[in-house]
């Protein structure tokens, strides 16, 4: 006789899930483990769930005006099957019980599997104690917090208010604040069972000024994650001085010159230029296709022996800060790159699978629509031992790129970046400002030529496109040079 | 997963229920599979089934609020819509939104195309297959990282208080084949192409696989250019896309908003050469997710932006029309602000040329294949570029592939030194255009 804790197949449609709908809690452990032993049962290797619930807000002002406010609500959950090295991912609005069942089943058939028959006993699935970090840090209450409508509104036309005040030759002004709060379950049939709130926020300024035939556009974006007071506590003043000094300064920029030049990036946002040439090539999601000039050099020189890098996420709320990742794993810190030797990739479940690297808690996705990935958290280049005097002094003619804006890498490793603020460097001294700079180049080359790191680590606010979707990181790194960079202009 | 009439029958029942009697809603169905396949085997599989709806709630001040849910159960309607009350509160008094007043005009004639959706193992089978054949095709070809294949039925809709209704639906199939060729030696070359078809038994995925052949191939014979100013030849895919970057230009949003490089006295002026024309033609058979209505429940209709090089019209939602003076052009989405996009550009010259300019025989030319990293290298709002591209010199009947390069300028003079135009348009999944050739442009070569 079979054990009688052991369920079968044939009760299920008798089965009835009480799981608490406002809230993912330990009552989702029942329906949850059955579904996943169905799909163990099947012949499925590994099932994990994904749900997901989001209360998010935006928010624009324009000029004195409030233009648009956008609230909105999402409810979603996604299955993963593993089955060897294969895999495949379904999702869903519909989280009831028979919803759920349903995508499994779908992801099932797509595998070649199909859920047992009536009389097959489904295994139990032994899912961990309960890791609520929501619990643990008190995140419940954080929504609740938040500034409410009428603030926001309020906060965004102060600090337009104060722009206007300071820039010249305004033709726009904008403000505009989102909040991301976002609750997530992941429960998987090797036991893994977390719960996690996260409440994301950025606001910022865009400023368009004209003069004639001179135009310069300046955008600046602060960010955070888990502090509910964030936008009550936004220093507008200093962002509005410095986005209306960074617009004064391009608005009569000269058009840079195009050619190869030593370059000083500066802190902060600079740091994209790391996450664009090295970052994304370190992602496990990259070696899988061999896709990166990388994937066997761990161990070896792979930049500039001044150049140790890391991703993490742990560091107080920071942009790429989490608790848990998308796969709930907690987040390490990763030592990337160490004097130039390659020392770990960012390593997501699937990636474990496929390439043996160990897991890094890197499994991250945008939304519930999406399987995880392996992807960057908080990035950055470790303060070196020059001064800015130094790196400064080296160079006769070069180009400091104050401002970054985004960029790109490809399956080949050549990265771009485009620059919102830059000045020619001559003799040692920041002179002239320049516009319309693009940096392009070969991710193996530049690593090798980042010869000259500062000590001022400092840390910015991103958005990161991949195969998991738009996700939320920081980028970061001191000033530092770039011995030789083609930098394309007109 | 509720159906259309479901969704319309419970908004009204619960509006009514909380006292609104004034509202819109504008959502979508989408029911689709993809896969990727490396090296032989599937390397990703995804499907969903997912609905979305927006909706829009005056309050007795006419003022609007907005709220976004995936939540399409009676409690997620009835949150959606109590949100979206509340947030009329802070709505805008001064050029409110309102209904469109195209909202229940007919929509003329229109094909609905639902194809059924393959099995999802009919989806593998058939990328491997072009893996397999890509691979195949030369011997550089080494990989073929980046495919995909993928099927979607789209169904959408929108509502109104007054009894505006409408709904159409859609499917479509998506081919992507982006293979990396290597030769001894010598450094990787990545490119690719793409198709869209109305079903998998359309899609060309034998003309894509060809393509992201000859492409990538074509790349083997690369070199460094030299940094200077070129005549250029944009691609129908490239010039798609550096239009579609500067879009604000005819956008009456992005004007009423000072986000333009266009002010609304803009009508009437040359722009461009008198070679150019450029319209926006939603419903042009090669746009296989045409719209028939837009966000506002306004009908599409194929809009003249630019004639002659004179810039003709700007694209409108229901509020910038009436703001503006003009009527709605179809180009609306829905939101707590409406905002305008473009459907479908196409690009063809005023007149047939009265020569005939041939990339065969062109001399120290840059042939642009595809601009990457516009997110990043265009500044729309101050009408300059700085962008990575793929393409070719073309120099005594050869084509040599640029090694690693930029090509920058100013749009609005890219635009007036346009010397020539193809009489020959190529249909693109993202719009039509021929081959266009411009003065000169600034080149960086890595």
């Amino acid at each position: 006789m079979p054990p009688l804790t052991l369920l079968r197949s044939q009760e299920l449609p008798h089965l009835t899930y009480a799981a608490t709908p406002e809230r993912f809690d330990e009552t989702w452990a029942a329906p949850l483990a059955t579904l996943m032993g169905l799909g163990r049962a099947a012949g499925a290797d590994l099932v994990e769930f994904f749900l997901e619930r989001t209360n998010y807000i935006n928010c624009l002002a324009e000029d004195d005006t409030i233009t648009s406010i956008t609230p909105s609500l999402t409810i979603g959950a996604g299955v993963r099957i593993f089955k060897g090295k294969a895999d495949c991912y379904v999702s869903t609005n519909d989280l009831s019980f028979t919803g759920l069942k349903k995508i499994l089943e779908k992801a099932l058939s797509i595998l070649g599997l199909s859920l047992p028959t009536g009389s097959a006993f489904i295994p139990e699935i032994n899912l961990e104690l309960f890791r609520d970090y929501a619990d643990r840090k008190q995140k419940d209450f954080w929504l609740g917090q938040t500034s409410p409508m009428a603030e926001i509104g309020q906060v965004l036309l102060a600090a337009n208010a104060d722009i206007a005040t300071k820039a010249k030759h305004i033709q726009s002004r904008r403000a505009a604040y989102f909040r991301d709060w976002q609750e997530v379950l992941v429960a998987a049939s090797d036991g893994v069972f977390a719960r996690d709130i996260r409440l994301t926020q950025s606001v910022g300024y865009s400023l368009l000024c004209t003069d004639g035939d001179h135009r310069a556009s300046i955008n600046k974006r602060v960010g955070d994650t888990g502090n509910p007071q964030f936008l009550q506590n936004w220093a507008y003043q200093a962002d509005a001085d410095e986005v209306s000094e960074s617009a004064g300064q391009m608005l009569y920029a000269d058009y840079v010159e195009s050619g190869n030049y030593p370059v000083v990036m500066a802190n902060s946002f600079g740091g994209v230029i790391f996450h664009e040439a090295c970052g994304h090539l370190l992602e496990t999601s990259q070696i899988e296709t061999n896709s990166t000039p990388f994937i066997d050099k761990k161990g070896q020189q792979i930049a500039h022996e001044n150049l140790t890098a890391w991703d993490e996420g742990l560091s107080d709320q920071e942009f790429g800060t989490i608790d848990m990742d998308d796969e709930g794993m907690p987040p390490q810190r990763t030592l990337l790159i160490e004097r130039g030797i390659l020392k770990n990739f960012i390593v997501d479940r699937a990636g474990w699978i496929r390439t043996g690297h160990p897991r890094t808690g890197s499994g991250r996705r945008q939304n519930y629509t999406f399987p995880a990935a392996s992807r960057m958290r908080n990035t950055y280049i470790a303060p070196g031992d020059y001064s800015l005097d130094q790196i400064f002094t080296s160079i006769d003619k070069g180009i400091y790129c104050k401002k970054m804006g985004g960029g790109s890498v490809d399956g080949i490793g050549r990265f771009n970046f485009g620059v919102d603020e830059a000045y020619l460097i001559e003799n040692g001294k920041i002179t002239k400002p320049l516009k319309g700079a693009t940096l392009i180049g070969d991710a193996q080359e530049i690593m090798n030529k980042i010869s000259m790191c500062s000590q001022d680590l400092a840390l910015a606010p991103g958005f990161c496109g991949s195969i998991s979707g738009s996700i939320y990181v920081t980028v970061g790194q001191p000033h530092l040079k770039v011995d030789g960079i083609t930098v394309g202009g007109r | 997963m509720p159906d259309v009439k479901q969704l319309t029958d419970l908004t009204h029942t619960q509006a009514k229920e909380l006292g609104i009697s004034k509202f819109d809603l504008y959502g979508s169905i989408t029911d689709s599979n993809s896969v990727r396949v490396y090296q032989g085997e599937p390397k990703q599989i995804k499907a969903s089934q997912r609905a979305s709806v927006i909706v829009r709630v005056w309050n007795q001040d006419q003022q609007v609020g907005v709220a976004t849910t995936t939540d399409l159960t009676e409690s997620g309607l009835q949150t959606a819509l109590q949100t979206a009350r509340d947030a009329s509160n802070f709505g805008i008094r001064e050029n409110a939104p309102d209904f469109s007043p195209e909202a229940q005009a007919p929509l003329g004639d229109f094909v609905e195309e639902v194809a059924p959706q393959a099995p999802v193992g009919i989806l593998i089978e058939r990328l491997l297959e072009a893996e397999k054949e890509l691979l195949s095709a030369h011997p550089a070809i080494a990989d073929v990282p980046h495919n995909g294949l993928s099927q979607s039925d789209v169904e959408r809709f929108y509502i109104n208080s007054d009894g505006a209704s409408r709904a159409q639906s859609n499917s479509y199939s998506m081919v992507y084949l982006y293979a990396k060729a290597e030769e001894p030696g010598r450094k990787p070359r990545e490119s690719g192409a793409y198709k869209i078809g109305r079903s998998l038994e359309s899609l060309d995925i034998a003309g894509c696989l060809q393509e992201a052949a000859e492409k990538v191939v074509s790349h083997l014979n690369y070199a460094r250019v030299t940094s200077g100013k070129y005549p250029v030849v944009f691609s129908p895919e490239a010039f798609l896309n550096i239009v579609g970057a500067f879009a604000n230009i005819w956008n009456a949003q992005n004007i009423l908003d000072n986000q333009s490089l266009s002010t609304a006295e803009s009508l009437g002026q040359a722009i461009a050469s008198p070679l150019l024309s450029l319209c926006d033609d939603p419903r042009h058979p090669a746009n296989l997710g045409a719209d028939v209505f837009d966000e506002e429940g306004t009908p599409t209709r194929r809009i003249d932006i630019i004639k002659q090089g004179v810039l003709n019209s700007f694209l409108h939602s229901s509020v910038t029309a009436k703001r503006l003076g003009a009527t709605p052009t179809g180009n609306g989405n829905i939101g707590a602000k409406v905002s305008v996009s473009p459907h479908f550009y196409h690009i063809y010259p005023s007149t047939p040329p009265s020569s005939t300019l041939s990339l065969e025989k062109a001399e120290n030319v840059i042939l642009i294949d595809d601009l990457h990293a516009l997110h990043a290298g265009v500044k729309s709002l101050q009408g300059s570029f700085s962008l990575p591209f793929d393409g070719w010199l073309l120099k005594g009947g050869e084509r040599v592939s640029v090694e690693s390069a930029t090509i920058a300028g100013d749009f609005r003079e890219l635009l007036k030194t346009i010397t020539y135009i193809d009489a020959q348009v190529k249909e693109t999944p993202n719009g039509v255009s021929p081959h266009v050739w411009v003065e000169s442009l600034a080149i960086t070569g890595n």
